[in-house]
């Protein structure tokens, strides 16, 4: 393997010995470099950010304050709120749109997009991607079903309204919802398309990982980011077109009147013809993927905090080969527990039962990672940089959301909440909080990487601590309502007399997320404003051991001015003793009488 | 408005920050200025993972006060609920503990071993015993879990017909529910959606030859005698819907095109749910509510808001389109005297065939209502 690498290292090495000229719509555009395709991720999956989070501000307005009119919404959703009051519909189409653009426009590609792309060449010292032209067509197909979705925001009837999980018949009816027409064949396209994109990239960041690592780097050798990303993009090639199998058969449904996930229909007056088909089929499809989703989306965060509290902790990761094997079994298990999402779908109850017990084997490995985060911080030195705040939260708030998750994934605790919210707390604290934290962390800690500029660390602060405040504030008071039977997804809840005492408590997660919403505007400003203005970096800011901080600060095309580095030890030798500085990178040989350690 | 006004003021405080900010690194500015955490940044964030740590705990003590004893956490009206609350309480109890002493781990050495110039970590990487004691330990527990939880969704979900329960037929359509109730044989007719004449009243789609159809009774309300075992056929007839009875820890889908199912016993009529402790004081304090909401109502010239008198229900609790959030019918538990005597006042498939008076069509049911809602 390593005989090729160096061949292709010299290739590369040739080719960027004399800058060749690079226009602008070949460097910043159509670019086929990784780090610049890594920022075009970051860049859309941020747009993409503050729509769906703007999103959920509205909804919790209307859920808080379900009678008031909003000039708010007047101005942003026009003839959906009528004088002010949100309509039904656009309510539903929020909720939809906001769960679908943050798993997989931000939480997958903004997150696993931006860092599998910047950090796999680098960390792993190759040139560049495998192939930079897939990666760049990533990127574009990407990019088009962004706007494909967007575009779906503003057509006549709305946009899709489903739930982000677009259940048929609901989603496959026209005359069931306005969304469910031309909104919801916009959402279906952008999907596809989108899936096209993830696999791309996941193929890419595959093969790269398995063939262009640099002499020296052995899997055992790699950062657990790579292993991350790595592993991740596995799961995306099993899963992914499964998905994409599901929609193309709903589209099927939709547009050419086959029955695949409908049967035995009776709406507005009149029966239609499907026959046959079972919605509970979709839903199965469906979870093929959507389970393993969340891991897509949770297991990059991990890797990035893995690698981010070693370094601020001046420690290495602890039980590094633990973390991988944890990896691999979160993988192998996040494939075979969707079941999980449909306790109570009219599924064989025996289903179930096995698939709560594969559900909660996963709590074995989380654990396994949890008690390793921790540990890895007993002893420590640990430097408070943002980054290292915002991967310290994420651990916090894995913990508190996964462990709800034990009552979620027993099936007959899951009768009771299951679709409450309940249900709302548990996943967006451990997976989109805790992966929105990771993904922050990445962004402070390889600033420096993608820019060359540091992040002002105060405004950092300050973004963590009132998010992190923020995020508790609106999540675990959620947990009660959902205890107390209140389903999610509904409009307003004053046609139960039953909830009006939840009230005042929705009216409380409202506040905390409007300040916390408002508070990103904060991060906004110091990561736009840090690209012009920002204090410039030096190579290697965090004093880091792996291979990333060996490339000079700005840019090029190939990454390394020279050679590529060669690695000579694990990626985790911080304050090892025998040394005089408290890290040692990879590219650093082995002392004489110095042992790698047997990891 | 209101929400108006505290946006404006959010951002206000935005602005107030960044100022804020702006003065103390101009201050900072002549010091070492590399935006890499310093000394004085460890103590200071050590000090706050601290504090945050109290903040979770704070939000903890505070959520279980206030909302941790909602009656439909404690008050289950059905015979196998007891058994999910125990389960509940269990696992709740667990988590409690482990959350409990994880955050204050994490924070605590978030706290304790804060950065200093010229201190050097340990250099810990690895250590099998420990790795195998914390893997060992949640498979033990979850081992627990897991054979306690199966065992309670095996009886949960296992369906004894030799107990002869009422059966009863579950039927959603956007948006609201029907019931249909066997009749005189307990047995419900055969039905599907092709049949529905909504001319005919038969707004079910019943078989119309079919004999064990003729006695079947369709309701709008459902009323279950205590103590006896009900079935649920639960049916819809366009989309998916979820029948949900949180007081009965009940719950299961309504898939167009199969019939599912859920059983239960309920175990409280409503008359004495009504009177528990816990639902007395959770009513009045509904009605406190109400009574304030209802003065500012009055100060708009709107209506005032009835006092609200404890019902139990069945909801819609999976995304059905527009009106999701209104579906719901009524659910009366009573004895069964008080069922007999009701039942009978129902008419059957049969007899509400002839008249032609009772035609509904669905779409009517809640049209109107939901029309005064938007516009409110």
């Amino acid at each position: 393997m390593s005989a090729h690498e160096d061949n292709h290292a010299h290739e590369a090495h040739d080719d960027h010995g004399h800058h060749h000229k690079e226009t602008f719509v070949t460097k910043y555009i159509f670019s086929q470099d990784h780090k610049m395709i890594a920022k075009q991720y970051l860049i859309t999956g941020t747009i993409m950010g503050v729509i769906g989070v703007l999103m959920s501000l509205m909804f919790r307005m209307q859920i808080a304050w379900p009678e008031e009119p909003n000039v708010l919404f007047e101005a942003l959703l026009g003839k959906w709120a009528p004088e002010g009051v949100m309509d039904a519909d656009i309510y539903l189409a929020l909720v939809t749109i906001h769960g679908t653009i943050m798993v997989f426009f931000v939480l997958t590609a903004g997150l696993s997009g931006t860092f599998s792309n910047l950090l796999i060449p680098l960390q792993i010292g190759a040139r560049d991607m495998a192939s930079g032209f897939l990666n760049m067509v990533s990127y574009w197909l990407f990019f088009l079903s962004s706007v494909i979705m967007v575009i779906s925001l503003f057509v006549e009837a709305g946009p899709a309204a489903a739930g982000w999980t677009i259940y048929p018949p609901l989603s496959a009816l026209p005359m069931a919802q306005g969304g469910s027409g031309m909104g919801m064949t916009l959402w279906l396209v952008s999907m596809a398309i989108f899936i096209a994109s993830s696999l791309l990239g996941s193929l890419n960041y595959i093969v790269t990982v398995i063939n262009l690592r640099t002499k020296g780097m052995s899997m055992t050798r790699l950062p657990l980011t790579i292993w991350a990303f790595f592993v991740t993009a596995i799961i995306g090639v099993i899963s992914f077109p499964v998905l994409l199998s599901a929609a193309l058969l709903l589209i099927m449904d939709r547009s050419f009147g086959t029955s695949f996930f409908l049967s035995d229909i009776f709406i507005q007056g009149e029966v239609l013809h499907y026959q046959g088909g079972s919605p509970v089929l979709f839903e199965h499809l469906f979870w093929f993927l959507g389970h393993p989703e969340v891991y897509i989306v949770i297991l990059p965060a991990m890797g990035l905090v893995s690698e981010i509290m070693a370094s601020n902790s001046r420690k290495p990761i602890f039980g590094y080969r633990a973390m991988i094997a944890s990896i691999l079994a979160i993988a192998f298990l996040s494939t075979i527990v969707w079941g999980h999402h449909m306790f109570i779908s009219g599924m064989n109850p025996f289903l179930g039962s096995v698939f709560t017990f594969t559900t909660l084997l996963i709590a074995i490995p989380s654990a396994v990672k949890a008690f390793n985060w921790i540990t890895t911080l007993w002893k420590g030195n640990l430097q408070m940089n943002p980054a290292m705040l915002f991967s310290i939260g994420f651990v916090s708030t894995f913990i508190t959301g996964g462990l709800t998750g034990i009552i979620l994934g027993d099936s007959a605790l899951d009768i009771n909440v299951h679709d409450t919210y309940f249900v709302v707390a548990h996943f967006h604290l451990v997976m989109g909080i805790s992966a929105l934290y990771g993904m922050f962390a990445g962004i402070y800690h390889w600033y420096p990487k993608m820019f060359g500029r540091m992040l002002n660390k105060n405004l950092g602060y300050i973004h963590f601590w009132i998010t992190a405040v923020c995020a508790y504030g609106v999540f675990f008071p959620m947990h009660f309502i959902g205890m107390a039977g209140l389903p999610r997804r509904y409009y307003t809840n004053s046609n139960f007399p039953l909830f009006d005492d939840l009230a005042n408590v929705n009216v409380i997660i409202t506040i905390f997320a409007l300040v916390g919403g408002v508070v990103q505007i904060i991060y906004l400003y110091n990561f736009f404003s840090s690209i012009f203005y920002g204090k410039k970096a030096v190579q290697n800011p965090w004093k880091s051991t792996t291979l990333e901080w060996t490339t000079p600060v700005e840019h090029m095309h190939g990454n390394w001015p020279g050679d590529i580095p060669h690695v000579y030890r694990w990626a985790y030798d911080y304050s090892k003793p025998g040394h005089d500085i408290d890290f040692v990178p990879q590219n650093i040989p082995l002392k004489e009488g110095e042992e790698e350690l047997q990891h | 408005m209101t929400t108006f006004l505290t946006i404006i003021v959010l951002i206000f405080i935005l602005v107030a920050i960044w100022q804020m900010v702006k003065i103390f690194d101009l201050a900072q500015a002549k010091s070492e200025n590399s935006q890499v955490a310093t000394d004085k940044d460890n103590t200071i964030n050590a000090y706050l993972m601290m504090g945050f740590l109290a903040f979770i705990y704070i939000i903890t003590i505070v959520c279980f006060v206030k909302w941790g004893d909602l009656p439909l956490m404690s008050n289950s009206a059905s015979e196998h609920g007891p058994k999910i609350d125990n389960l509940m309480i269990i696992s709740m109890v667990l988590i409690f503990f482990v959350q409990t002493v994880t955050q204050f781990l994490l924070h605590y050495f978030a706290y304790k071993y804060k950065g200093e110039k010229g201190k050097k970590a340990l250099f810990f990487a690895d250590n099998n015993k420990l790795e195998f004691i914390w893997t060992i330990i949640p498979v033990i527990v979850l081992a627990g879990l897991i054979i306690y939880g199966l065992n309670t969704w095996i009886n949960i979900m296992g369906v004894d017909e030799s107990e002869d329960p009422l059966i009863v037929e579950l039927y959603a359509q956007q948006f609201n529910w029907k019931a249909r109730y066997g009749g005189e044989d307990n047995t419900l007719g055969k039905a599907n959606v092709r049949l529905i004449d909504i001319d005919r009243a038969n707004i079910l789609g019943l078989d119309e030859g079919d004999p064990n159809a003729q006695d079947d009774i369709i309701t709008t309300e459902l009323h279950l005698p205590v103590g006896r075992p009900v079935l649920f056929k639960m049916r819809s007839q366009d989309v998916l819907h979820s029948a949900y009875m949180p007081h009965f820890r009940a719950q299961m889908n309504c898939v167009p095109g199969m019939i599912t199912q859920f059983g239960f016993t309920p175990t409280v009529t409503t008359a004495e749910m009504r009177q528990t402790p816990d639902m007395l004081d959770k009513v009045a304090n509904i009605n406190k509510i109400r009574v304030e909401k209802s003065k500012d109502l009055i100060a708009n010239g709107e209506e005032a808001l009835t006092p609200y008198e404890f019902d139990y229900l069945l909801l819609c609790n999976k995304i059905c389109g527009k009106s999701h959030y209104n579906m719901q019918m009524k659910i009366v538990v009573e004895t069964q005297e008080e069922y007999d005597a009701w039942i009978k006042e129902q008419k059957t498939f049969k007899a509400s065939m002839t008249t032609e008076i009772e035609v509904e069509t669905p779409t009517e049911v809640t049209t109107p209502e939901v029309a005064e809602i938007v516009t409110e």
